[in-house]
């Protein structure tokens, strides 16, 4: 067997400089996406640090990242939960779509983007990160705080939103005639539903197909229904990403729990992987020419997921202070951005370095905003416990 | 008492409930396993206190150092999986018959159809117990079964 010494070399250096980037915004309460990108960004043609061995894995690894992050997604996924959150917070999932979304829209066609392209700028402003805030209200141990329910449920809807959103936009972004993309919306949707209608009534069965005591079993198993499945998604037109979420749906229960934990390594891995890849597609000379608008984008719709944090939270009837903290909560994008330019960056050159600028903006400030917004636990920045004052 | 229960989509569940002292006192049970203590203040009681954080070993450790086992739990995790199936604590109440007498005696997979899986006996908890452990009066057994079934043997131990 050929081994590549100089594939090993930059792959295994270029994991030491994002686990060394990776602490370093961990120790700050700070996503790793924004540092992933601008590795990615550092390493691209033209640059000081070419990695022309490592490329070619790094283009396949990107692949399997969207995959695997979408799989993660779809395992994640509780009809129950889904059900509990949209019986309160449809009304807030409205005003996040149309606050959130139209901006986007507004944006591309101002840019002069085609119609897909305005819908995948629409669909890149509206999902915030679940992963960045998830993780955020825990590092801020804010979870048991009143208002965190309506955060995570806009977050559960939004991905929900999501499962609708990428198959239409993986089929329009194909292109063909409009009934044919009519067509393939139609099949898109409809195997979206019939992956919800399994996961609810067969969903155990469908669980036992993978499930097996042993983690490794289990793991090839997933991942190999996963891939078949992703590839007949891709050969259709519909997506890789879309087939990995459909088949992370039907999977749920304690199966589905064990799945997650056994490729959580594997999909932090290929994910990083897949920032890195995005980063690489961007030619750092496009980017001063869409920084205005990134941050103009930026600064909008931030404002605009705070008004539809404050909007979900009071609904929960909350005070002032709380409602301050959903809104500033829900601020940052991440994976999902990136996850729609993946899709549709092929025909819009201008998309990926504009929301890789965007992403990057948001990633790095809404955390830091949402630290600094309505708390009075000062001895939260050193991330240790506090005692209330009585 | 009145423990409440909310979800947290994609995190876990938050319970609270308020102490006699007047606290208001939340757990955060994340679907990792790992759990998170929290009090809320008397002047904004939207915002919660961390007071510290578990992992699923030392919750456990500190479940049985309280004296509330939590072994029930984790059979509800089990009956959740099968339609139908449900679990129950039921106490052998001081004069029954069978106080004193081998749990083989009281017949229960038999004349009930449900399923004694564990005997909490103070804090000491015997999982699987055999036909010939002794019950005490005062044991909580942790019975597998029908709702019906585990009816019986709350019926079945009284006698």
């Amino acid at each position: 067997m050929h081994v590549s010494a100089a594939l090993l070399l930059e792959l295994g250096l270029i994991l030491v400089a994002l686990s060394v980037l990776g602490a370093m915004a961990r120790r700050l309460t700070l996503s790793p996406v924004p540092l992933y990108l601008l590795t990615g960004l550092a390493l691209g043609e033209g640059s000081a640090l070419p990695v022309p061995a490592a490329g070619e894995f790094l283009r396949v690894g990107a692949s399997i990242g969207i995959v695997l992050l979408l799989l993660a997604l779809g395992l994640e996924f509780s009809i129950g939960e889904f059900t509990a959150s949209m019986r309160r917070h449809v009304p807030s999932a409205v005003v996040d779509l149309v606050l959130n979304a139209v901006p986007g829209a507004v944006a591309g066609w101002l840019l002069g983007l085609d119609g897909v392209g305005v819908l995948a700028l629409a669909g890149a402003t509206y999902i915030s990160s679940s992963g960045i805030i998830a993780r955020l209200l825990g590092d801020l141990r804010r979870l048991a705080n009143r208002e965190s329910p309506a955060v995570l449920s806009v977050l559960v809807l939004e991905d929900f939103a999501m499962a609708a959103y990428l198959p239409v936009l993986a089929v329009l972004v194909s292109g063909g005639t409009w009934w044919q993309a009519g067509l393939g919306v139609l099949v898109a949707l409809g195997a979206v539903l019939a992956a919800f209608a399994t996961s609810y009534r067969w969903g155990h069965h469908v669980g036992r197909l993978v499930a097996h005591p042993d983690d490794e079993q289990l793991m090839l198993r997933l991942l190999g229904i996963t891939l078949v499945v992703a590839a007949l998604a891709e050969y259709i037109h519909a997506s890789a990403a879309v087939g990995a979420f459909l088949v992370g749906l039907t999977v749920t229960g304690q199966t589905a729990e064990r799945a997650g934990a056994v490729i959580a390594s594997l999909r932090d891995l290929f994910a990083a992987v897949f920032f890195v890849a995005i980063g690489l597609s961007v030619d750092a000379g496009e980017l001063p020419p869409v920084l205005p608008a990134a941050a103009l984008l930026a600064v909008v719709t931030g404002a605009t997921k705070v008004v539809t944090g404050r909007y979900a939270a009071s609904r929960d009837g909350v005070g002032a202070r709380a409602r301050a903290r959903a809104g500033a909560a829900l601020i940052a994008r991440g994976e999902f951005s990136i996850v729609i330019v993946g899709l549709a960056a092929a025909g819009h050159p201008v998309l990926a370095p504009l929301v890789a600028a965007y992403v990057f903006i948001l990633a790095i400030a809404g955390p830091l905003i949402t630290r600094f917004t309505g708390t009075r636990r000062v001895d939260a920045l050193r991330g240790g416990g506090a005692r209330p004052s009585r | 008492m009145d423990v409440s229960e909310v979800l947290l989509p994609g995190v876990g569940l938050r319970y609270e409930f308020t102490n006699h002292e007047g606290h208001l006192i939340g757990v955060v049970a994340r679907r990792t396993g790992d759990f998170e203590v929290v009090v809320y203040g008397d002047d904004d009681s939207d915002e919660a206190w961390p007071v510290f954080r578990l992992n699923e070993e030392e919750a456990e450790t500190l479940a049985q150092i309280l004296g509330a086992p939590r072994i029930a739990e984790r059979f509800a995790d089990l009956t959740r999986e099968v339609p139908g199936l449900e679990s129950g604590r039921v106490e052998l109440p001081a004069g029954s018959v069978y106080a004193d007498r081998p749990l083989g005696h009281t017949r229960a997979r038999t004349r009930t159809g449900a399923s004694v899986v564990a005997i909490v006996r103070g804090e000491e908890v015997i999982a699987s117990p055999g036909p010939q452990e002794v019950l005490r009066a005062g044991d909580v057994l942790v019975v597998i079964g029908t709702d019906r079934g585990i009816t019986d043997v709350v019926r079945l131990l009284r006698g």
